[in-house]
């Protein structure tokens, strides 16, 4: 005798709590199996890319806090770099330490955030009122240096929009110091505990293979055992010069990727301490009146600066022809910015890639043949933020 | 900078016929193929034993609506051993139907699918080319040069039908499009004077 049997469809999502934001992902069930996931994105889809047409260099900027909005300055980063490399200027030392010290910031923003969400999904409460502590304080660090604590709009092509106040440094510096502990405590609840393992070990493997054909890169990547970082492998800014080691993963589930990013969060610790240590003194942007605005006391004396004020503000600045791509290690991998100028003072098309996008992809194929209960914890470990998968 | 070169002469020369142009720009290399090509050029960047491209990192499209072919594609793939990045560009016309390269690169499948949403351009062999990222319903090509960066449609929550309803843009202030171009310049004002001047002394 056979029985028929008949797969169950389910919605989980876009307003689930543990989504991650807006996902709808559309659910084969055969019992408690998943058979297939077809996620839908594009929820929040806000035409980002289109409206980066319309406007200036200047004015295109914040509108890349506003894709993962966990790391803002991360994102801002890759855009930063992209128009400096069409414009072939140099970025003043103090400023490449400042910015170094703002996206490791934003790392630790980040994967305080996932690391304490995902335990959150598998049923542990503490590790994120604990984690939201260390996240409020560093986004006062955010709100002094740019004015804001969340879309901080504070790079800048050719360096950064103003130079940090004086005490920032000590308190980030007072805050590396103490917030190991922290991380000691968060460990302390999650690295032994025996609910979260039986959750996440062995859950969502991904070999090196696949992670390679799935486009996977960041904590992705690395926790299947590829030592692949863009800090150092194509360093950018002074990376070249901190030292730091890339945690790397051996068996590619998601408990690796949690342990990948506890040990990125020792690491970004260390990079800030170093660059505190080493910061130089000097202007944090480019000296070229072209591109970067006049300090307000010129402007009340000086008839040029009036005049590049005006001029920056309205037109803005000119990027010479020509198409660039630049990625930066954001905290979920490889985002890049593929843009397209063609002489004036708007980017005529500037491509996105946010590493979301193709992590959630393989969806389908991570969570095939786990059960229903998987599915939270394998989309918190791929670190999903919809800011930036649907753009 | 080497590394580069050295894969610019290789690539150039084991597919010598299919490439139209290569060249290093910005620190960058790029080549330019034939869209019929598209298949056999990334297969040999991804499984050559010295190029070993073997990650897709994006498709960008591009919209060239003045030009006689209209639109390009931007492969842009990365070699981990090599350590390199290069891009693959390819510009065909309006209603061509491109390859797709999901057997290659199963990532490529979304990517596709994004492209396809975006700019309206077909693949063939996709096993499901659907829109992605736009509204379920929506009509027209977002990143396409003449779709307006308003829209056509908007939503909201209508209290008489007690349901999301979709009604045409009602801008309250029509979107402005400043001219900063400098004057000594040529702004499009000062360019239309001149075009009319130009146009009366025919006449």
């Amino acid at each position: 005798m056979t029985k028929k049997t008949k797969s169950l469809n389910l919605n989980f999502g876009p307003q689930h709590p543990a989504a991650h934001g807006v996902l709808r992902l559309i659910l084969e069930l055969d019992g408690e199996v998943v058979e297939k996931a077809d996620p839908h994105i594009g929820l929040l889809h806000r035409g980002t890319e289109k409206l980066i047409e319309q406007k200036t260099y200047t004015q295109a900027l914040p509108y890349f806090d506003r894709l993962d909005y966990v790391a803002p300055m991360n994102q801002e980063h890759a855009f930063a770099l992209a128009a400096e490399k069409l414009l072939d200027i140099e970025v003043p030392i103090r400023a490449k330490y400042i910015r170094v010290i703002f996206c490791e910031i934003g790392r630790i923003l980040s994967h305080i955030l996932n690391v304490t969400t995902q335990a959150l999904d598998v049923g542990a409460l503490t590790p994120s009122l604990w984690g939201f502590e260390e996240r409020e304080t560093l986004m006062t660090f955010y709100e002094r240096a740019s004015g804001s604590r969340l879309h901080a709009n504070y790079f800048r092509t050719g360096g950064v929009h103003q130079d940090i106040p004086l005490k920032l440094i000590d308190d980030i510096e007072k805050f590396c110091k103490s917030f190991p502990k922290v991380i000691d405590d968060l460990e302390g609840l999650l690295t032994d505990n025996r609910i979260f393992k039986q959750r996440n070990v062995e859950i969502g493997i991904v070999t090196k293979q696949e992670a390679l054909d799935h486009s996977f890169s960041g904590v992705m990547l690395r926790g299947s055992g590829v030592p692949w970082d863009l800090r150092r492998s194509q360093p950018y800014e002074i990376y070249k010069y901190l030292d730091f080691k890339i945690p790397v993963g051996k068996n590619g589930d998601c408990y690796d990727r949690y342990l990948c990013r506890i040990e990125e969060m020792r690491e970004s610790v260390k990079i800030i301490l170093q660059c505190i240590e080493k910061l130089p003194k000097g202007p944090v942007k480019s000296i070229d009146g072209k591109i970067s605005p006049p300090n307000r006391d010129d402007l009340k004396q000086s008839m040029e600066a009036l005049i590049h004020h005006f001029k920056l503000f309205t037109e803005g600045y000119r990027v010479p022809k020509g198409d660039v791509y630049t990625a930066v290690e954001a905290p979920k991998g490889e985002f890049g910015v593929y843009l397209i100028s063609d002489g004036t003072n708007k980017p005529y098309r500037c491509k996105i890639r946010a590493p979301g996008f193709s992590h959630l992809q393989a969806m389908d194929y991570l969570i095939r043949g786990h059960m229903l209960a998987d599915v939270p914890a394998v989309l918190g470990s791929l670190d999903i933020v919809f800011g930036e998968v649907d753009r | 900078m080497k590394a580069l070169k050295d894969i610019e002469k290789l690539i150039n020369s084991e597919l010598a016929t299919k490439i139209q142009n290569s060249f290093i720009k910005n620190r960058e290399l790029t080549i330019e193929i034939n869209e019929n090509d598209l298949i056999e050029v990334i297969q040999f960047l991804k499984s050559n034993e010295k190029c070993k491209f073997r990650q897709l990192i994006d498709i960008a499209g591009v919209d060239y609506p003045d030009s006689e072919k209209r639109f390009q594609l931007v492969y842009l793939l990365l070699s981990h051993q090599n350590n390199i990045r290069v891009k693959v560009s390819t510009q065909f016309q309006l209603n061509q139907i491109i390859n797709s390269i999901t057997k290659i690169f199963p990532s490529a499948n979304w990517m596709e699918r994004e492209v396809f949403d975006m700019y309206g351009i077909k693949f063939k062999n996709h096993p499901d080319l659907r829109r992605i990222l736009t509204d379920y319903g929506f009509k027209g090509h977002p990143l396409r040069k003449d779709f307006p960066l308003t829209g056509f449609n908007e939503v909201r929550y209508s209290e008489k039908e007690k349901k999301v309803i979709y009604e045409p843009v009602k801008l309250e202030q029509n979107y402005r499009n400043f001219d900063f171009e400098s004057p000594w310049e040529g702004t499009n004002y000062l360019k239309e004077i001149k075009n009319l001047e130009k146009h009366d002394k025919k006449n």
